[in-house]
């Protein structure tokens, strides 16, 4: 097994905070590695450290073997960076923008010029070429952004927050080109906020808050251990709601919660719903509503760590 | 959508397993030299799509020019002509001070743009997006003295300094490039600073223009009130505009070309390290 991102012990410091408390990465060669939280959790510190745009202030990272510190030529060359912080320039046009990176990475004129409009072709942007990028959709942009970070052949390749802000066709669109990257054996560490994201693109997550790592596994593994789904039931009677959460909590290990007479728990298989039902059936809980969905970021957080996510807490304050 | 992303990157895994053994330890100076040029070509073909640009640093200067000549010259210097061959080379030194300022709001811009992190996730020299920026501006300001240079000779702006009018000429404009470059530290320091580019401009208004005009590049100094006198008279931008009149025109240039270069000089020990060191900082 070889590993193409290894860090140990992250630390990053910003004045008072720690953005990043002692990180430790694994990323697999060849796989899509998710770095799942919430604004503000250390992502895309982390992503910059990686990148070399960051020096951390403890630990040490590795990329294809290279430290970013003492070795961040080699990692620049092996590296490429999507985020939105690492754009492009908006008054040059698309094709120029890639040209530019190709003849700064060393490629000649005309290897530069045919790398660019492959890259446009294949991001379907051809048609956008000659126009300045200024005048590009928000989801034209992110696909040339992504396309800058390839024009260079990176081995590993930086997707910080790929998707957000982008309206859900973009988004579809995006992944699709991500699942098309990883057949072609790059690695990929990807950040995102979006639980869907991560699962549906990652073949490991690490959950990370307030600069750790919370959880690490597949996303399977991460399901079942927080409960992919959350089921939510909401009884005729509010007299019938501390019925309701002693049935729950018998199927589950997490505290159920209750928002006025709505009871939520995050459940990891489909099975948990008709044996709810029935269990109230049997006790004669007459319900109102009764709903099993995906679970949010927001309570996969909560399962593992007992909070909410930064950004709730402060709305609900 | 996969299936073409695929053959994109197809010679990805190849090509790589080439390259891992033969990774660059660092960049060679020819490399950094040609990634200044590539990045100096982004800066000038911004020109092409924005033509605000153009009008700022080849019409803003031509009108210049015909305002203080045309406008001004009679009433300062007797006559548009006579008022043409004072002022011609301190409109130039004008022109080029405040043509500094496109490095620090471009450099701000691109800090703030997130272009500058681009940049520095590429394997390329450190000091390549600062060096392609001051030479992309260098070439603006050349143009912008050949463009004053031709446009004030046909309203009879004359070379003066006999035997060797191109010899002033040439020596004159290195001058003003050699003093614009020592100025590009600060712009560079102030760039990494300012929090936007919109700060930057700020600077420029508080700063650089009444730098320039509590000068002797537009008149003579002996109309102003004595302090301002003495203050003009130590102003780098008034030695600059005696050192080019000395060049082009007339009077002594040994004495103000080389306190402009010492001037330079000085701007450059000081504000280099400050600037790198911010620069250094701040990416």
């Amino acid at each position: 097994m070889t590993y193409s991102i290894v860090t140990e012990g992250l630390v990053k410091r910003f004045d008072q905070t720690r953005a990043l408390d002692g990180i430790d990465l694994l990323v697999r060669t060849g796989s899509v590695f998710g770095l799942l939280g919430p604004n503000g959790a250390g992502k895309t510190t982390a992503v910059r450290i990686l990148a070399t745009l960051v020096r951390p202030d403890g630990g040490h990272a590795t990329v294809c073997g290279h430290d970013v510190v003492s070795h961040a030529h080699q990692v620049r060359q092996l590296t490429g960076l999507t985020g939105q912080y690492a754009s492009v320039d908006e008054t040059l046009t698309g094709l120029e923008n890639l040209m530019l990176i190709g003849r700064l990475t060393g490629q000649s004129r005309p290897a530069a010029r045919s790398r660019a409009r492959d890259l446009l072709a294949s991001f379907r942007l051809t048609d956008a070429a000659d126009r300045a990028v200024k005048t590009y959709s928000g989801g034209m942009r992110r696909r040339l952004d992504l396309a800058a970070s390839l024009v260079s052949r990176p081995r590993v390749l930086y997707l910080d927050e790929p998707t957000t802000g982008l309206d859900p066709r973009s988004r579809n669109e995006m992944w699709d080109v991500v699942r098309g990257l990883t057949a072609t054996g790059v690695t990929v560490l990807l950040t995102t906020q979006y639980l869907e994201e991560a699962d549906l693109l990652a073949s490991e997550i690490a959950v990370i808050d307030h600069g750790t790592v919370i959880a690490t596994g597949t996303p399977t593994e991460l399901k079942a251990r927080t409960g992919a789904l959350t089921l939510a039931v909401r009884p005729a009677s509010p007299a019938d709601v501390p019925a309701v959460l002693a049935v729950v909590a018998g199927f589950t290990r997490t505290e159920p919660e209750v928002r006025n007479t709505t009871v939520t728990v995050p459940v990891s298989g489909e099975d948990v719903m008709p044996a709810v039902v029935r269990r109230l059936d049997d006790i004669g809980v007459t319900v109102a509503e009764l709903t099993l969905r995906g679970s949010s970021l927001d309570e996969v957080f909560l399962s593992l760590t007992g909070h909410r996510t930064e950004e709730l807490e402060g709305s609900a304050a | 959508m996969t299936t073409i992303s695929t053959t994109v990157m197809d010679s990805t895994v190849s090509d790589n397993t080439e390259d891992l053994g033969t990774l660059a330890p660092r960049v060679g100076p020819v490399e950094g030299l040609r990634q200044t040029f590539s990045l100096s070509w982004r800066t000038l073909v911004q020109i092409k799509h924005n033509p605000a640009e153009l009008i700022d640093f080849s019409i803003q200067p031509v009108m210049f020019l015909l305002l203080f000549t045309y406008v001004f010259g009679g009433a300062i210097g007797g006559s548009p002509h006579a008022y043409l061959m004072f002022a011609l080379p301190g409109i130039i030194v004008q022109n080029s001070l405040f043509t500094t300022l496109n490095t620090a709001t471009g450099l701000s811009t691109d800090l703030e743009k997130g272009f500058f992190d681009r940049l520095r996730s590429l394997p390329i020299a450190r000091f390549a997006p600062l060096s392609g920026r001051i030479l992309a501006d260098l070439a603006k300001q050349v143009w912008a003295i050949l463009l004053l240079l031709g446009i004030g000779f046909i309203l009879g702006f004359r070379i003066g300094t006999i035997p060797n009018p191109p010899l002033g000429v040439i020596a004159a404009s290195g001058l003003v490039l050699v003093a614009t470059l020592a100025l590009s530290w600060v712009m560079v320091l102030v760039s990494m600073l300012a929090a936007s580019p919109e700060k930057v401009q700020i600077f420029g208004f508080v700063v650089v223009f009444p730098l320039t005009f509590t000068s002797d590049a537009f008149v003579r100094t002996a109309s102003m009130p004595g302090w301002l006198q003495a203050w003009s008279k130590a102003n780098p931008v008034s030695l600059l505009s005696d050192a080019m009149r000395g060049l082009m025109v007339a009077g002594p240039a040994a004495k103000p070309v080389a306190e402009s270069l010492l001037y330079a000089a000085a701007f450059t020990i000081v504000f280099a390290p400050l600037a790198v060191r911010a620069f250094r900082r701040r990416v």
